[in-house]
């Protein structure tokens, strides 16, 4: 009645098939943040370097992307944006998952009256639109890369909290956590034994694609002068500032538009990916 | 005569239904429910879905209080007892689930699955000691020391219940709870973890409740039976006589409705029906009597109460004695 030892299967499991969506994703998000690392260490000229003799140029024909109306090269300046735009929305997301993850799976562990409020609560942080908490918070401490950041992080926290405490009420419902349970363990420690691991993958997917939509926001937040002050240069702020010129040097909208979409895309492509790779439940949702 | 390892007495509970905009209700899962356990059994527990079976199991292990009543472990009772002391009580029962695929964490190795209760225990053991320990077991269970790395998905459905298994005994408890442990897996399998546990009952002496829906598997394995019919125990005895010869027609009805070969394709006798519908008020009278073949007027007033039919058997029906002088 021995039970047959299993052969070695799993190690010789079929690899799965490359998934296009994650090498894309993975290959712009991966080329993005080099960009952005390297605009720290080089870029083609000084990103806030000035030469009005030089303004308006066209792609080429001076520097890569061409120049602004005073005369920035665009190219550098794009680099450099990279980098303020990825800071912000990645520490905005971290700080809105780790934030979002401890409310949602301390009110699947503790249900009942904490789980009403803090959920409801969520829902009314939820309204606000990050554009206005960015303002209020601008008016309060000035704005700025803090500033972005915590108003972005704010908008976050409802949307982890649900989504981790919808997972680990699930993992509550599991026999699992009832043996942990009969061997004596607390509900924080099944929290971090149990619950945590199992939802981890819903909470990493998640991450890659609200990073996306924080470059949005972030670029949204500069277009409207609520992000990092000048003459930092910022995706948001040079779309601003080619408004005036549309007519005239249409690629000071095209370059930074493009660099916007492009990293929101690569975000997007990373998350779903990532859902196929980890999240296998969750495949066709979009 | 010796105490017994569990003595459950006047055990109740209700649950609370309804909610905020429906009636609120009450749900009695459990209806003063008297038995004891003796030490060193497989006792089973046998009863449609939704008899409070699972409700029992889970206020055994503790999971769970009861709304009156108390259980006596080892003539300590156990929701009289202070947190601190419950937790050292845990080492003495523990419990494998139904579901092998839903009971084991499939986020961790197997090593550490099964060293998991072992988290009750006053003084933590080494690593080493836990590791040898969880080793000792997957070999007592019929599993290999080389599986300990894996993860649960590796497994089958037996294996995985053996893993269960070895969970449940890893702080040598005095009790293990099995609900429905077999009821998931393939016959052939569900044979193997009988006959793993008969044998871990002979070799160690843990007692075993095993709840069941399934009376061929009460039958191999039980040495005592207890039936459950809604929250209540109608009939408890040895299994073999119990099974073989009914004192309630609760039990009566679930024997004869056990499919086997030598039955397979005659006509079941027919559930006869009574010339007047009995209803028994709530709360009072029996709670089978409409499904009951012998019901009688008493029936619809008068709660039976589990009373000695004959020695080491007790049924809870005011036709027991009937029941007996029928033709078997």
């Amino acid at each position: 009645m021995s039970a047959p030892d299993l052969p070695h299967a799993p190690a010789a499991r079929q690899r799965p098939p490359l998934r296009p969506n994650l090498v894309i994703g993975g290959a712009i998000v991966l080329f993005l943040f080099s960009v952005a690392l390297l605009s720290l260490v080089w870029t083609p000229l000084p990103p806030t370097k000035m030469q009005i003799v030089m303004k308006l140029k066209a792609p080429l024909e001076k520097g890569l992307f061409g120049t602004d109306h005073l005369g920035r090269d665009i190219a550098s300046m794009l680099m450099a944006g990279a980098w303020n735009s990825l800071s912000i929305a990645v520490s905005a997301v971290l700080l809105g998952a780790a934030a979002g993850t401890a409310l949602g799976v301390t009110a699947a562990a503790r249900r009942g009256l904490f789980e009403a409020i803090s959920m409801r609560a969520n829902d009314v942080i939820f309204a606000f639109p990050p554009v206005l908490s960015a303002m209020m918070l601008g008016a309060l401490l000035g704005t700025g890369r803090g500033t972005a950041i915590i108003a972005i992080a704010v908008f976050m926290v409802p949307v982890f909290a649900r989504i981790t405490a919808g997972a680990a009420a699930q993992v509550w419902a599991r026999d699992y956590v009832l043996a942990a349970m009969s061997a004596g363990k607390g509900r924080a420690l099944i929290t971090v034994e149990h619950v945590l691991p199992n939802i981890a993958n819903q909470i990493i997917v998640q991450v890659a694609i609200q990073l996306g939509l924080a470059i949005l926001t972030e670029a949204g937040l500069s277009f409207l002068g609520l992000g990092m002050a000048p003459p930092a240069p910022t995706w948001g702020r040079m779309l601003a500032d080619s408004q005036t010129y549309l007519g005239t040097a249409p690629w000071l909208a095209l370059m930074p538009g493009l660099a916007i979409a492009l990293t929101v895309f690569g975000f997007n492509m990373l998350g779903d990916g990532l859902r196929d790779l980890l999240d296998p439940r969750e495949k066709g949702r979009s | 005569m010796k105490t017994p390892l569990i003595d459950i007495r006047r055990l109740t509970r209700d649950y609370a239904g309804g909610g905020l905009f429906a009636k609120p209700s009450l749900t009695r899962a459990l209806d003063d429910l008297t038995m004891t356990v003796e030490a060193g059994t497989i006792h089973g527990i046998v009863g449609e879905s939704g008899c409070g079976k699972s409700t029992l199991a889970r206020i055994l292990m503790a999971l769970d209080k009861p709304t009156s009543g108390d259980v006596l472990f080892d003539g300590e009772p156990l929701f009289q007892l202070s947190p601190k002391d419950l937790m050292r009580k845990r080492r003495d029962f523990q419990m494998v689930f139904q579901d092998p695929f839903g009971s084991l964490d499939p986020r961790q190795r197997v090593a550490r699955i099964v060293a998991e209760p072992l988290h009750v225990l006053e003084v933590k053991p080494s690593r080493q000691e836990k590791r040898d320990r969880v080793m000792a077991l997957l070999e007592a269970v019929g599993l290999t020391a080389a599986q300990a790395d894996r993860f649960p998905h590796e497994f089958s459905g037996g294996q995985r219940q053996r893993i269960a298994i070895a969970r449940a005994l890893i702080t040598e408890p005095k009790l293990v709870v099995a609900d429905e442990a077999v009821s998931a897996l393939d016959l052939s399998v569900q044979a193997q973890v009988l006959n793993l546990i008969t044998r871990l009952k002979r070799e160690r002496g843990v007692t075993f409740l095993f709840i069941t829906h399934n009376l061929a598997v009460v039958d191999a394995v039980a040495d005592q039976v207890g039936v459950m019919y809604r929250g209540r125990l109608v009939e408890s005895g040895p299994a073999r006589a119990v099974f073989e010869r009914p004192l309630h027609p609760y039990t009566q009805v679930l024997a004869e409705a056990e499919p086997s070969v030598t039955k397979f394709g005659r006509p079941p006798r027919a559930e006869p029906k009574t010339s007047q519908p009995l209803k028994a008020e709530p709360g009072q009278g029996c709670a089978f009597l409409p499904r009951c073949r012998l019901a009688s007027p008493r029936c619809a007033s008068e709660v039976p109460a589990l009373r000695s039919v004959l020695p080491g058997r007790q049924a809870a029906c005011h036709h027991a004695e009937t029941m007996l002088a029928e033709e078997p």
